[in-house]
Protein backbone atom coordinates (compact mmCIF):
# COMPACT_ATOMS: atom_id res chain seq x y z
CA UNK A 1 0.00 0.00 0.00
CA UNK A 2 2.81 2.75 0.54
CA UNK A 3 4.73 1.29 -2.40
CA UNK A 4 1.75 2.06 -4.03
CA UNK A 5 1.14 5.78 -2.76
CA UNK A 6 5.21 6.36 -3.52
CA UNK A 7 4.23 5.76 -7.18
CA UNK A 8 1.58 7.53 -7.50
CA UNK A 9 2.77 10.41 -5.95
CA UNK A 10 6.44 10.09 -7.82
CA UNK A 11 3.59 10.07 -11.35
CA UNK A 12 2.05 13.39 -9.93
CA UNK A 13 5.34 14.82 -9.29
CA UNK A 14 6.63 14.25 -12.49
CA UNK A 15 3.75 15.54 -14.28
CA UNK A 16 2.88 18.57 -12.39
CA UNK A 17 6.66 19.82 -11.54
CA UNK A 18 6.12 23.20 -13.68
CA UNK A 19 3.32 23.72 -11.27
CA UNK A 20 4.48 22.93 -8.04
CA UNK A 21 7.77 25.23 -9.45
CA UNK A 22 6.04 28.22 -10.45
CA UNK A 23 4.37 28.64 -6.93
CA UNK A 24 8.21 29.08 -5.87
CA UNK A 25 9.01 31.51 -8.70
CA UNK A 26 6.49 34.29 -8.29
CA UNK A 27 7.21 37.52 -6.04
CA UNK A 28 5.34 40.39 -4.79
CA UNK A 29 5.53 44.58 -5.72
CA UNK A 30 4.08 47.32 -3.91
CA UNK A 31 3.34 50.48 -5.16
CA UNK A 32 3.20 53.24 -3.07
CA UNK A 33 1.12 56.63 -4.15
CA UNK A 34 2.74 59.80 -2.83
CA UNK A 35 0.48 62.70 -3.00
CA UNK A 36 2.22 65.98 -3.60
CA UNK A 37 1.35 69.95 -4.49
CA UNK A 38 4.38 70.80 -6.64
CA UNK A 39 6.61 70.18 -4.07
CA UNK A 40 4.98 70.39 -1.33
CA UNK A 41 3.64 67.07 0.38
CA UNK A 42 -0.20 67.15 0.13
CA UNK A 43 -1.65 67.36 3.79
CA UNK A 44 -5.60 67.59 3.97
CA UNK A 45 -7.30 70.72 5.33
CA UNK A 46 -4.30 72.98 6.07
CA UNK A 47 -1.94 73.99 4.13
CA UNK A 48 -3.02 76.82 1.61
CA UNK A 49 -1.63 76.41 -2.27
CA UNK A 50 -1.88 78.45 -5.15
CA UNK A 51 -3.03 77.29 -8.63
CA UNK A 52 -1.60 78.75 -11.89
CA UNK A 53 -3.49 81.78 -11.44
CA UNK A 54 -2.46 82.67 -8.57
CA UNK A 55 -5.77 81.37 -6.92
CA UNK A 56 -5.18 80.22 -3.48
CA UNK A 57 -7.06 76.93 -1.97
CA UNK A 58 -7.48 74.08 0.45
CA UNK A 59 -7.37 70.16 -0.39
CA UNK A 60 -10.17 68.78 1.51
CA UNK A 61 -10.42 65.10 -0.11
CA UNK A 62 -8.49 63.61 -2.40
CA UNK A 63 -9.22 59.89 -3.63
CA UNK A 64 -9.10 57.78 -7.13
CA UNK A 65 -9.38 54.41 -8.31
CA UNK A 66 -6.37 52.67 -9.85
CA UNK A 67 -7.08 49.44 -11.95
CA UNK A 68 -6.04 47.01 -14.54
CA UNK A 69 -2.51 47.06 -13.73
CA UNK A 70 0.01 45.61 -16.28
CA UNK A 71 4.00 44.94 -15.61
CA UNK A 72 5.85 44.45 -19.18
CA UNK A 73 9.11 42.28 -19.21
CA UNK A 74 11.69 43.60 -21.91
CA UNK A 75 10.48 40.57 -24.20
CA UNK A 76 6.78 41.25 -24.08
CA UNK A 77 5.35 38.95 -21.79
CA UNK A 78 3.16 41.02 -19.35
CA UNK A 79 1.66 40.29 -16.04
CA UNK A 80 -1.79 41.85 -15.47
CA UNK A 81 -3.43 42.39 -12.02
CA UNK A 82 -7.31 41.91 -12.02
CA UNK A 83 -7.70 44.41 -8.78
CA UNK A 84 -9.24 47.05 -8.30
CA UNK A 85 -7.86 49.91 -5.43
CA UNK A 86 -9.36 52.92 -3.96
CA UNK A 87 -6.52 55.14 -3.62
CA UNK A 88 -7.42 57.92 -0.38
CA UNK A 89 -5.21 60.25 0.57
CA UNK A 90 -7.57 60.69 4.43
CA UNK A 91 -6.36 56.37 4.57
CA UNK A 92 -2.42 55.53 4.93
CA UNK A 93 -3.30 52.33 4.23
CA UNK A 94 -4.91 52.91 0.72
CA UNK A 95 -1.78 54.65 -0.39
CA UNK A 96 0.75 51.56 -0.34
CA UNK A 97 -1.19 48.54 -2.91
CA UNK A 98 0.70 45.24 -2.71
CA UNK A 99 0.62 42.98 -5.69
CA UNK A 100 1.02 39.26 -5.60
CA UNK A 101 1.83 36.19 -7.61
CA UNK A 102 3.90 38.32 -10.20
CA UNK A 103 6.24 35.66 -12.64
CA UNK A 104 9.94 36.55 -11.39
CA UNK A 105 11.70 38.53 -14.26
CA UNK A 106 12.93 42.29 -15.28
CA UNK A 107 10.41 44.25 -15.92
CA UNK A 108 10.20 47.02 -17.90
CA UNK A 109 6.99 49.07 -18.48
CA UNK A 110 4.55 49.66 -15.64
CA UNK A 111 1.10 50.66 -16.99
CA UNK A 112 -2.52 51.69 -15.27
CA UNK A 113 -6.14 52.76 -15.80
CA UNK A 114 -6.70 55.37 -13.43
CA UNK A 115 -10.44 54.83 -12.61
CA UNK A 116 -12.77 51.59 -12.99
CA UNK A 117 -13.04 49.93 -16.89
CA UNK A 118 -16.04 50.02 -19.06
CA UNK A 119 -17.10 46.33 -17.60
CA UNK A 120 -16.73 47.10 -14.26
CA UNK A 121 -19.54 50.35 -14.52
CA UNK A 122 -21.93 47.85 -15.82
CA UNK A 123 -21.72 44.94 -13.75
CA UNK A 124 -24.11 45.55 -11.10
CA UNK A 125 -23.64 44.92 -6.97
CA UNK A 126 -19.48 44.49 -6.54
CA UNK A 127 -18.38 44.45 -3.03
CA UNK A 128 -14.37 45.53 -1.63
CA UNK A 129 -13.16 48.84 -3.60
CA UNK A 130 -15.81 48.72 -5.81
CA UNK A 131 -18.75 48.78 -2.82
CA UNK A 132 -21.11 51.71 -3.39
CA UNK A 133 -20.50 52.42 -0.06
CA UNK A 134 -17.38 53.80 -0.57
CA UNK A 135 -19.30 57.15 -2.36
CA UNK A 136 -17.57 56.48 -5.48
CA UNK A 137 -20.56 55.90 -7.02
CA UNK A 138 -23.17 57.27 -9.33
CA UNK A 139 -26.25 55.82 -9.00
CA UNK A 140 -28.84 58.69 -10.87
CA UNK A 141 -26.20 57.84 -14.32
CA UNK A 142 -24.92 54.49 -13.21
CA UNK A 143 -21.00 54.82 -13.15
CA UNK A 144 -18.05 54.90 -10.48
CA UNK A 145 -16.46 58.34 -9.72
CA UNK A 146 -13.01 57.87 -10.88
CA UNK A 147 -11.51 60.46 -8.98
CA UNK A 148 -12.93 62.96 -6.51
CA UNK A 149 -10.66 66.41 -5.98
CA UNK A 150 -12.74 68.75 -3.31
CA UNK A 151 -11.62 71.19 -1.10
CA UNK A 152 -11.97 75.40 -1.07
CA UNK A 153 -10.95 78.21 -2.36
CA UNK A 154 -11.62 81.93 -1.96
CA UNK A 155 -12.04 82.62 -5.49
CA UNK A 156 -14.62 79.73 -5.59
CA UNK A 157 -17.91 80.89 -7.22
CA UNK A 158 -19.86 77.95 -5.31
CA UNK A 159 -21.65 78.43 -2.38
CA UNK A 160 -19.53 77.94 0.56
CA UNK A 161 -16.58 78.38 -1.50
CA UNK A 162 -15.74 74.86 -2.33
CA UNK A 163 -14.50 73.09 -5.31
CA UNK A 164 -15.25 69.62 -6.31
CA UNK A 165 -14.24 67.83 -9.06
CA UNK A 166 -15.94 64.43 -9.33
CA UNK A 167 -14.67 62.49 -12.75
CA UNK A 168 -16.71 59.79 -13.85
CA UNK A 169 -17.64 58.59 -17.39
CA UNK A 170 -17.47 55.29 -19.24
CA UNK A 171 -19.04 55.82 -22.56
CA UNK A 172 -18.93 57.59 -25.45
CA UNK A 173 -19.23 60.67 -26.22
CA UNK A 174 -17.84 61.20 -22.29
CA UNK A 175 -14.96 58.31 -22.13
CA UNK A 176 -12.79 59.73 -19.13
CA UNK A 177 -11.20 56.75 -18.77
CA UNK A 178 -7.22 57.58 -18.98
CA UNK A 179 -4.81 54.55 -19.11
CA UNK A 180 -1.33 55.63 -18.37
CA UNK A 181 2.16 53.82 -19.41
CA UNK A 182 5.54 54.58 -17.63
CA UNK A 183 8.42 53.60 -18.80
CA UNK A 184 10.47 52.73 -15.65
CA UNK A 185 13.81 54.45 -15.47
CA UNK A 186 15.16 51.52 -13.58
CA UNK A 187 13.55 48.18 -14.04
CA UNK A 188 11.79 46.19 -11.63
CA UNK A 189 13.26 43.15 -10.53
CA UNK A 190 10.83 40.81 -9.21
CA UNK A 191 12.31 37.69 -7.50
CA UNK A 192 10.42 35.07 -5.81
CA UNK A 193 9.09 35.48 -2.46
CA UNK A 194 9.98 38.87 -2.35
CA UNK A 195 8.60 42.26 -2.37
CA UNK A 196 10.13 45.06 -4.89
CA UNK A 197 9.21 48.89 -4.76
CA UNK A 198 7.99 51.05 -7.11
CA UNK A 199 7.27 55.03 -6.20
CA UNK A 200 4.33 56.87 -7.30
CA UNK A 201 4.36 60.61 -7.18
CA UNK A 202 0.98 62.05 -7.90
CA UNK A 203 0.88 65.56 -8.27
CA UNK A 204 -2.21 67.65 -7.60
CA UNK A 205 -1.79 70.73 -9.10
CA UNK A 206 -1.54 69.06 -12.48
CA UNK A 207 -4.89 68.20 -12.14
CA UNK A 208 -5.96 71.70 -12.36
CA UNK A 209 -3.96 72.77 -15.30
CA UNK A 210 -1.93 71.27 -18.70
CA UNK A 211 -3.84 71.43 -20.62
CA UNK A 212 -6.92 73.18 -19.22
CA UNK A 213 -5.99 75.18 -16.75
CA UNK A 214 -8.43 75.36 -14.09
CA UNK A 215 -10.33 78.64 -12.60
CA UNK A 216 -11.96 78.49 -9.38
CA UNK A 217 -14.09 81.14 -10.03
CA UNK A 218 -15.14 79.88 -13.53
CA UNK A 219 -15.11 76.21 -13.02
CA UNK A 220 -15.67 75.22 -9.22
CA UNK A 221 -17.76 71.98 -9.94
CA UNK A 222 -17.70 69.29 -12.33
CA UNK A 223 -20.14 66.33 -11.55
CA UNK A 224 -20.73 64.79 -14.26
CA UNK A 225 -19.47 62.61 -17.49
CA UNK A 226 -19.51 65.58 -19.59
CA UNK A 227 -17.36 68.01 -18.45
CA UNK A 228 -14.67 65.41 -16.91
CA UNK A 229 -12.80 64.98 -19.82
CA UNK A 230 -10.94 68.15 -19.20
CA UNK A 231 -10.00 67.08 -15.77
CA UNK A 232 -9.41 63.68 -16.91
CA UNK A 233 -7.06 65.21 -19.35
CA UNK A 234 -5.18 66.97 -16.98
CA UNK A 235 -4.92 64.30 -14.51
CA UNK A 236 -3.19 61.64 -16.85
CA UNK A 237 0.15 63.49 -16.33
CA UNK A 238 -0.10 64.26 -12.72
CA UNK A 239 1.17 60.52 -11.88
CA UNK A 240 4.88 60.59 -12.50
CA UNK A 241 7.35 57.18 -11.26
CA UNK A 242 9.80 58.54 -8.30
CA UNK A 243 9.84 59.60 -5.21
CA UNK B 1 -44.93 26.63 42.08
CA UNK B 2 -48.38 27.89 41.95
CA UNK B 3 -47.51 31.31 41.35
CA UNK B 4 -45.33 30.29 38.33
CA UNK B 5 -48.06 28.22 37.09
CA UNK B 6 -49.95 31.12 35.20
CA UNK B 7 -46.48 32.60 33.85
CA UNK B 8 -45.27 28.89 32.15
CA UNK B 9 -48.44 28.54 30.61
CA UNK B 10 -48.48 32.46 28.91
CA UNK B 11 -45.01 31.86 27.82
CA UNK B 12 -45.74 28.58 26.38
CA UNK B 13 -49.11 29.89 24.28
CA UNK B 14 -46.77 32.84 23.39
CA UNK B 15 -44.48 30.22 22.02
CA UNK B 16 -47.13 28.40 19.70
CA UNK B 17 -49.09 31.79 19.12
CA UNK B 18 -45.59 32.73 17.68
CA UNK B 19 -45.14 29.59 16.12
CA UNK B 20 -48.71 29.80 14.03
CA UNK B 21 -47.91 33.05 13.40
CA UNK B 22 -44.61 32.70 11.88
CA UNK B 23 -45.93 29.70 9.64
CA UNK B 24 -48.97 32.41 7.59
CA UNK B 25 -45.31 33.78 6.46
CA UNK B 26 -45.44 32.36 2.98
CA UNK B 27 -42.06 29.89 2.73
CA UNK B 28 -40.36 30.26 -0.64
CA UNK B 29 -39.10 26.91 -1.74
CA UNK B 30 -36.35 25.85 -4.64
CA UNK B 31 -38.97 25.95 -6.63
CA UNK B 32 -39.81 29.41 -6.19
CA UNK B 33 -36.94 30.56 -7.54
CA UNK B 34 -36.65 28.71 -10.87
CA UNK B 35 -36.54 31.35 -13.72
CA UNK B 36 -38.85 30.22 -16.21
CA UNK B 37 -38.42 32.13 -19.37
CA UNK B 38 -42.03 32.09 -20.72
CA UNK B 39 -42.89 31.14 -23.78
CA UNK B 40 -42.17 33.58 -26.64
CA UNK B 41 -39.91 36.03 -24.44
CA UNK B 42 -36.39 37.34 -25.62
CA UNK B 43 -33.39 36.10 -23.99
CA UNK B 44 -33.43 38.69 -20.84
CA UNK B 45 -30.46 41.42 -20.25
CA UNK B 46 -30.27 40.61 -16.63
CA UNK B 47 -28.24 37.75 -15.87
CA UNK B 48 -28.34 35.56 -12.33
CA UNK B 49 -25.08 33.78 -13.16
CA UNK B 50 -23.46 36.11 -11.15
CA UNK B 51 -26.53 36.32 -8.65
CA UNK B 52 -27.33 32.65 -8.18
CA UNK B 53 -30.98 32.34 -7.39
CA UNK B 54 -31.60 30.93 -3.78
CA UNK B 55 -34.74 30.74 -1.87
CA UNK B 56 -32.95 31.88 0.68
CA UNK B 57 -31.27 35.06 -0.86
CA UNK B 58 -34.78 35.84 -2.45
CA UNK B 59 -36.31 35.64 1.17
CA UNK B 60 -33.85 38.04 2.29
CA UNK B 61 -35.09 40.34 -0.69
CA UNK B 62 -38.59 39.81 -0.08
CA UNK B 63 -37.91 41.05 3.85
CA UNK B 64 -36.02 44.27 2.35
CA UNK B 65 -38.72 45.39 0.17
CA UNK B 66 -41.46 44.95 2.22
CA UNK B 67 -39.61 46.95 5.20
CA UNK B 68 -38.99 50.54 6.19
CA UNK B 69 -35.58 50.44 7.49
CA UNK B 70 -34.11 51.05 4.56
CA UNK B 71 -35.64 54.53 4.80
CA UNK B 72 -33.87 57.29 7.33
CA UNK B 73 -36.82 57.16 9.57
CA UNK B 74 -38.27 53.72 9.00
CA UNK B 75 -41.33 55.14 7.57
CA UNK B 76 -41.18 54.14 3.74
CA UNK B 77 -40.09 50.88 2.45
CA UNK B 78 -40.07 50.05 -1.02
CA UNK B 79 -43.62 48.84 -1.13
CA UNK B 80 -44.82 51.98 0.20
CA UNK B 81 -44.40 53.40 -3.42
CA UNK B 82 -44.64 49.76 -5.43
CA UNK B 83 -47.89 48.37 -4.61
CA UNK B 84 -48.24 44.24 -5.72
CA UNK B 85 -51.99 45.19 -6.27
CA UNK B 86 -50.93 47.94 -8.51
CA UNK B 87 -48.49 45.85 -10.34
CA UNK B 88 -46.11 47.43 -7.77
CA UNK B 89 -46.79 50.84 -9.42
CA UNK B 90 -48.30 53.21 -7.13
CA UNK B 91 -52.07 53.12 -7.50
CA UNK B 92 -53.96 56.83 -7.73
CA UNK B 93 -50.78 58.36 -7.32
CA UNK B 94 -49.57 60.58 -9.61
CA UNK B 95 -46.49 61.43 -8.34
CA UNK B 96 -43.93 59.71 -6.38
CA UNK B 97 -44.51 60.11 -2.35
CA UNK B 98 -41.74 59.75 -0.40
CA UNK B 99 -40.20 60.23 3.12
CA UNK B 100 -41.16 63.59 5.69
CA UNK B 101 -44.73 63.60 2.66
CA UNK B 102 -41.87 64.99 -0.02
CA UNK B 103 -43.51 64.50 -3.43
CA UNK B 104 -41.16 63.49 -6.17
CA UNK B 105 -41.37 64.82 -10.28
CA UNK B 106 -42.18 61.64 -11.71
CA UNK B 107 -44.52 58.46 -11.78
CA UNK B 108 -43.59 55.28 -9.76
CA UNK B 109 -43.59 52.63 -12.70
CA UNK B 110 -44.85 49.26 -12.14
CA UNK B 111 -42.12 46.43 -11.54
CA UNK B 112 -42.42 43.67 -13.69
CA UNK B 113 -40.52 42.05 -16.59
CA UNK B 114 -37.04 43.77 -15.02
CA UNK B 115 -34.79 40.93 -16.32
CA UNK B 116 -35.75 42.20 -19.94
CA UNK B 117 -34.58 45.89 -19.42
CA UNK B 118 -31.42 47.07 -20.31
CA UNK B 119 -31.90 50.56 -18.81
CA UNK B 120 -33.66 51.65 -15.77
CA UNK B 121 -35.67 54.66 -14.10
CA UNK B 122 -37.88 56.43 -16.67
CA UNK B 123 -34.45 58.58 -18.13
CA UNK B 124 -32.65 55.40 -18.54
CA UNK B 125 -29.87 56.69 -16.33
CA UNK B 126 -29.01 53.11 -14.36
CA UNK B 127 -27.80 50.62 -16.31
CA UNK B 128 -28.05 47.31 -14.16
CA UNK B 129 -31.49 46.45 -12.09
CA UNK B 130 -28.66 46.01 -8.51
CA UNK B 131 -27.68 49.09 -8.49
CA UNK B 132 -31.09 50.49 -9.08
CA UNK B 133 -32.24 50.09 -5.66
CA UNK B 134 -29.39 52.81 -5.43
CA UNK B 135 -31.60 55.73 -6.44
CA UNK B 136 -34.87 55.57 -4.04
CA UNK B 137 -33.15 54.81 -0.93
CA UNK B 138 -30.55 57.68 -1.49
CA UNK B 139 -32.98 60.00 -2.79
CA UNK B 140 -33.70 62.73 -0.34
CA UNK B 141 -37.48 63.13 -1.78
CA UNK B 142 -37.88 59.20 -1.21
CA UNK B 143 -36.08 56.75 1.55
CA UNK B 144 -33.39 60.06 2.17
CA UNK B 145 -30.74 57.01 3.84
CA UNK B 146 -27.60 55.96 2.77
CA UNK B 147 -26.27 52.46 2.35
CA UNK B 148 -23.51 52.35 5.27
CA UNK B 149 -26.71 52.80 7.40
CA UNK B 150 -28.53 50.40 5.99
CA UNK B 151 -25.92 48.25 6.68
CA UNK B 152 -25.29 49.02 10.23
CA UNK B 153 -29.05 48.78 11.17
CA UNK B 154 -29.11 45.12 9.47
CA UNK B 155 -25.87 44.26 11.47
CA UNK B 156 -27.75 45.20 14.58
CA UNK B 157 -31.20 43.24 13.31
CA UNK B 158 -30.77 39.62 14.59
CA UNK B 159 -33.59 38.87 11.68
CA UNK B 160 -31.49 39.41 9.08
CA UNK B 161 -28.68 38.58 10.77
CA UNK B 162 -29.91 35.15 10.91
CA UNK B 163 -31.28 35.40 6.97
CA UNK B 164 -27.91 36.24 5.83
CA UNK B 165 -26.23 33.42 8.08
CA UNK B 166 -28.65 30.85 6.38
CA UNK B 167 -28.06 32.14 2.62
CA UNK B 168 -24.29 32.64 2.69
CA UNK B 169 -23.20 30.26 5.61
CA UNK B 170 -21.08 33.68 7.34
CA UNK B 171 -21.82 36.39 9.05
CA UNK B 172 -20.95 39.02 6.40
CA UNK B 173 -23.87 41.76 5.61
CA UNK B 174 -22.62 43.97 2.90
CA UNK B 175 -24.27 46.18 0.15
CA UNK B 176 -23.41 43.56 -2.75
CA UNK B 177 -25.36 40.79 -0.34
CA UNK B 178 -28.32 43.59 -0.13
CA UNK B 179 -28.80 44.72 -3.20
CA UNK B 180 -28.34 41.28 -4.96
CA UNK B 181 -31.23 39.83 -3.08
CA UNK B 182 -33.66 42.58 -4.22
CA UNK B 183 -32.29 42.07 -7.40
CA UNK B 184 -32.92 38.28 -6.80
CA UNK B 185 -36.84 39.16 -5.50
CA UNK B 186 -37.28 42.11 -8.07
CA UNK B 187 -35.77 39.99 -10.99
CA UNK B 188 -38.39 36.93 -10.39
CA UNK B 189 -41.33 39.36 -10.81
CA UNK B 190 -42.35 38.44 -14.22
CA UNK B 191 -45.89 38.97 -15.80
CA UNK B 192 -46.84 36.26 -18.91
CA UNK B 193 -49.79 34.85 -17.93
CA UNK B 194 -52.47 37.32 -18.67
CA UNK B 195 -55.69 37.18 -20.67
CA UNK B 196 -53.98 38.25 -23.55
CA UNK B 197 -50.94 35.50 -23.13
CA UNK B 198 -53.60 32.88 -22.97
CA UNK B 199 -55.09 33.74 -25.95
CA UNK B 200 -51.70 34.10 -27.88
CA UNK B 201 -51.42 30.63 -26.39
CA UNK B 202 -54.51 29.34 -28.19
CA UNK B 203 -55.76 29.06 -24.22
CA UNK B 204 -58.40 31.64 -24.15
CA UNK B 205 -60.49 32.96 -26.89
CA UNK B 206 -60.89 36.88 -27.46
CA UNK B 207 -64.18 38.76 -27.66
CA UNK B 208 -64.94 40.31 -31.41
CA UNK B 209 -64.18 43.75 -30.04
CA UNK B 210 -60.56 42.47 -27.54
CA UNK B 211 -59.71 41.53 -31.37
CA UNK B 212 -60.30 44.36 -33.33
CA UNK B 213 -58.27 45.91 -30.27
CA UNK B 214 -55.06 43.95 -30.89
CA UNK B 215 -55.42 44.10 -34.69
CA UNK B 216 -55.92 48.42 -33.86
CA UNK B 217 -53.20 47.80 -31.17
CA UNK B 218 -50.62 46.73 -33.29
CA UNK B 219 -51.05 48.99 -36.42
CA UNK B 220 -50.82 51.90 -34.28
CA UNK B 221 -48.82 50.99 -31.00
CA UNK B 222 -46.74 47.86 -31.22
CA UNK B 223 -43.98 49.75 -32.85
CA UNK B 224 -42.77 51.27 -29.81
CA UNK B 225 -45.06 49.10 -27.05
CA UNK B 226 -43.76 45.85 -29.05
CA UNK B 227 -45.16 42.43 -28.10
CA UNK B 228 -44.30 40.53 -26.19
CA UNK B 229 -43.21 42.80 -23.46
CA UNK B 230 -45.36 45.64 -24.14
CA UNK B 231 -42.10 47.91 -24.72
CA UNK B 232 -38.95 48.21 -27.03
CA UNK B 233 -37.24 49.29 -24.42
CA UNK B 234 -36.61 52.79 -25.84
CA UNK B 235 -36.31 56.38 -25.04
CA UNK B 236 -38.56 58.82 -26.61
CA UNK B 237 -40.58 61.34 -26.59
CA UNK B 238 -44.37 60.50 -26.53
CA UNK B 239 -45.81 64.47 -27.35
CA UNK B 240 -46.58 65.36 -24.38
CA UNK B 241 -46.49 69.15 -23.49
CA UNK B 242 -43.45 69.33 -20.43
CA UNK B 243 -44.98 70.53 -17.11
CA UNK B 244 -43.56 73.93 -16.68
CA UNK B 245 -43.48 72.98 -12.38
CA UNK B 246 -41.89 69.63 -12.51
CA UNK B 247 -39.34 71.22 -15.04
CA UNK B 248 -37.71 67.56 -16.12
CA UNK B 249 -36.14 67.18 -19.12
CA UNK B 250 -35.94 63.14 -18.82
CA UNK B 251 -33.39 61.37 -20.59
CA UNK B 252 -31.26 65.15 -21.46
CA UNK B 253 -30.33 65.26 -17.96
CA UNK B 254 -28.89 62.04 -18.39
CA UNK B 255 -26.75 62.49 -21.77
CA UNK B 256 -26.76 66.30 -21.60
CA UNK B 257 -27.76 66.50 -25.22
CA UNK B 258 -30.66 68.79 -25.95
CA UNK B 259 -31.94 66.77 -28.46
CA UNK B 260 -32.82 64.03 -25.13
CA UNK B 261 -35.13 66.52 -23.34
CA UNK B 262 -38.43 65.05 -22.71
CA UNK B 263 -37.46 61.64 -23.74
CA UNK B 264 -38.81 59.18 -21.55
CA UNK B 265 -38.98 55.12 -21.52
CA UNK B 266 -41.67 53.40 -23.40
CA UNK B 267 -43.22 51.36 -20.79
CA UNK B 268 -44.42 48.12 -20.50
CA UNK B 269 -48.30 48.17 -21.08
CA UNK B 270 -48.78 44.65 -19.22
CA UNK B 271 -50.98 45.35 -16.30
CA UNK B 272 -52.29 48.64 -17.52
CA UNK B 273 -55.62 48.46 -15.95
CA UNK B 274 -53.74 48.19 -12.32
CA UNK B 275 -51.04 51.05 -13.22
CA UNK B 276 -53.14 54.21 -13.04
CA UNK B 277 -52.54 56.94 -13.37
CA UNK B 278 -50.35 57.11 -16.87
CA UNK B 279 -47.30 59.01 -18.54
CA UNK B 280 -44.13 59.61 -16.48
CA UNK B 281 -45.21 62.55 -14.27
CA UNK B 282 -49.10 60.63 -13.98
CA UNK B 283 -50.56 63.38 -15.92
CA UNK B 284 -53.86 61.20 -17.28
CA UNK B 285 -56.35 59.41 -14.45
CA UNK B 286 -57.62 57.43 -18.00
CA UNK B 287 -56.90 55.33 -20.57
CA UNK B 288 -59.49 57.09 -22.89
CA UNK B 289 -57.14 60.56 -21.56
CA UNK B 290 -53.89 58.28 -22.98
CA UNK B 291 -55.47 57.21 -26.08
CA UNK B 292 -57.37 61.20 -26.76
CA UNK B 293 -53.47 62.47 -26.64
CA UNK B 294 -52.15 59.92 -28.78
CA UNK B 295 -54.83 60.67 -31.72
CA UNK B 296 -54.92 64.29 -31.58
CA UNK B 297 -51.73 65.24 -33.07
CA UNK B 298 -52.49 69.21 -32.60
CA UNK B 299 -51.23 68.60 -29.18
CA UNK B 300 -48.25 67.44 -29.55
CA UNK B 301 -44.86 68.96 -29.08
CA UNK B 302 -42.60 69.78 -31.45
CA UNK B 303 -39.71 67.43 -30.89
CA UNK B 304 -41.86 64.46 -30.20
CA UNK B 305 -41.22 61.04 -31.70
CA UNK B 306 -41.67 60.28 -35.44
CA UNK B 307 -43.61 57.17 -34.57
CA UNK B 308 -46.59 59.14 -32.49
CA UNK B 309 -47.52 61.22 -35.68
CA UNK B 310 -48.29 58.27 -37.65
CA UNK B 311 -50.89 57.22 -35.20
CA UNK B 312 -53.46 59.62 -36.78
CA UNK B 313 -56.70 60.29 -35.40
CA UNK B 314 -58.61 57.52 -34.00
CA UNK B 315 -62.66 57.28 -33.58
CA UNK B 316 -64.78 56.35 -30.58
CA UNK B 317 -65.05 53.16 -31.29
CA UNK B 318 -61.34 52.23 -32.38
CA UNK B 319 -60.55 54.10 -28.76
CA UNK B 320 -62.93 51.82 -26.98
CA UNK B 321 -61.64 48.38 -28.92
CA UNK B 322 -58.34 49.71 -27.93
CA UNK B 323 -58.68 49.97 -24.77
CA UNK B 324 -60.95 46.70 -24.27
CA UNK B 325 -57.56 44.80 -25.41
CA UNK B 326 -55.31 46.56 -23.16
CA UNK B 327 -57.87 45.26 -20.39
CA UNK B 328 -56.71 41.84 -21.78
CA UNK B 329 -52.75 42.66 -20.60
CA UNK B 330 -54.04 42.57 -16.89
CA UNK B 331 -52.07 39.60 -14.95
CA UNK B 332 -54.00 38.02 -12.00
CA UNK B 333 -51.69 35.36 -11.49
CA UNK B 334 -48.56 37.57 -11.21
CA UNK B 335 -50.83 39.98 -8.74
CA UNK B 336 -51.60 37.62 -6.70
CA UNK B 337 -48.17 35.46 -6.46
CA UNK B 338 -47.98 33.96 -3.28
CA UNK B 339 -43.98 34.64 -3.69
CA UNK B 340 -44.50 38.18 -3.63
CA UNK B 341 -46.41 39.05 -0.99
CA UNK B 342 -45.66 40.87 2.13
CA UNK B 343 -44.13 38.32 4.60
CA UNK B 344 -45.12 40.23 7.57
CA UNK B 345 -48.97 40.44 6.45
CA UNK B 346 -50.98 38.50 8.92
Amino acid sequence: MKKLFKIIFGILFILFPCATNAQHSKGLLSIGFNHYVDSLLLKLDSTEYKNELGQTYKVGMFKYYICNIRLKKLDGKEFVSKEYFLINEDIEESKKIILNDIPEGTYSTLVFTIGVDSAHNCSGAQSGALDPTNAMFWAWNTGYIFMKLEGKAATSSAPGKIFEYHIGGYKDPNYNIRKIFFPLKENVLIEKNKTAEIKMRVNVSEILKDPTTIDFSKLPSVTDAQNGGIIADNYRDAFSVGK
Amino acid sequence: MNKKGPIILLITLSILLLGFISKLEYSISKKDVALIIPKGFPKPSYDFSNNKLSPEIFTIGRKLFYDPILSKDSSTSCESCHQRVAAFAHIDHALSHGIDNKIGIRNVPALQNMIWKDSYMWDGGVNNLEVQPLNPITSSIEMNETLPNIILKLKKNKEYVSLFKKAYKDTIINSERVLKSLAQFTGLMISADSRYDKYIAGKDTFSFQEKSGLNLFKLKCASCHKEPLFTDNSIRNNGIQPDTSLNDIGRGKITNLEADNYKFKVPSLRNIEMTFPYMHDGRYKKLKDVLNHYSSSASHNKTSDSEINKIGELNDKERKDIISFLLTLTDREFLNDRRFVDPNRK
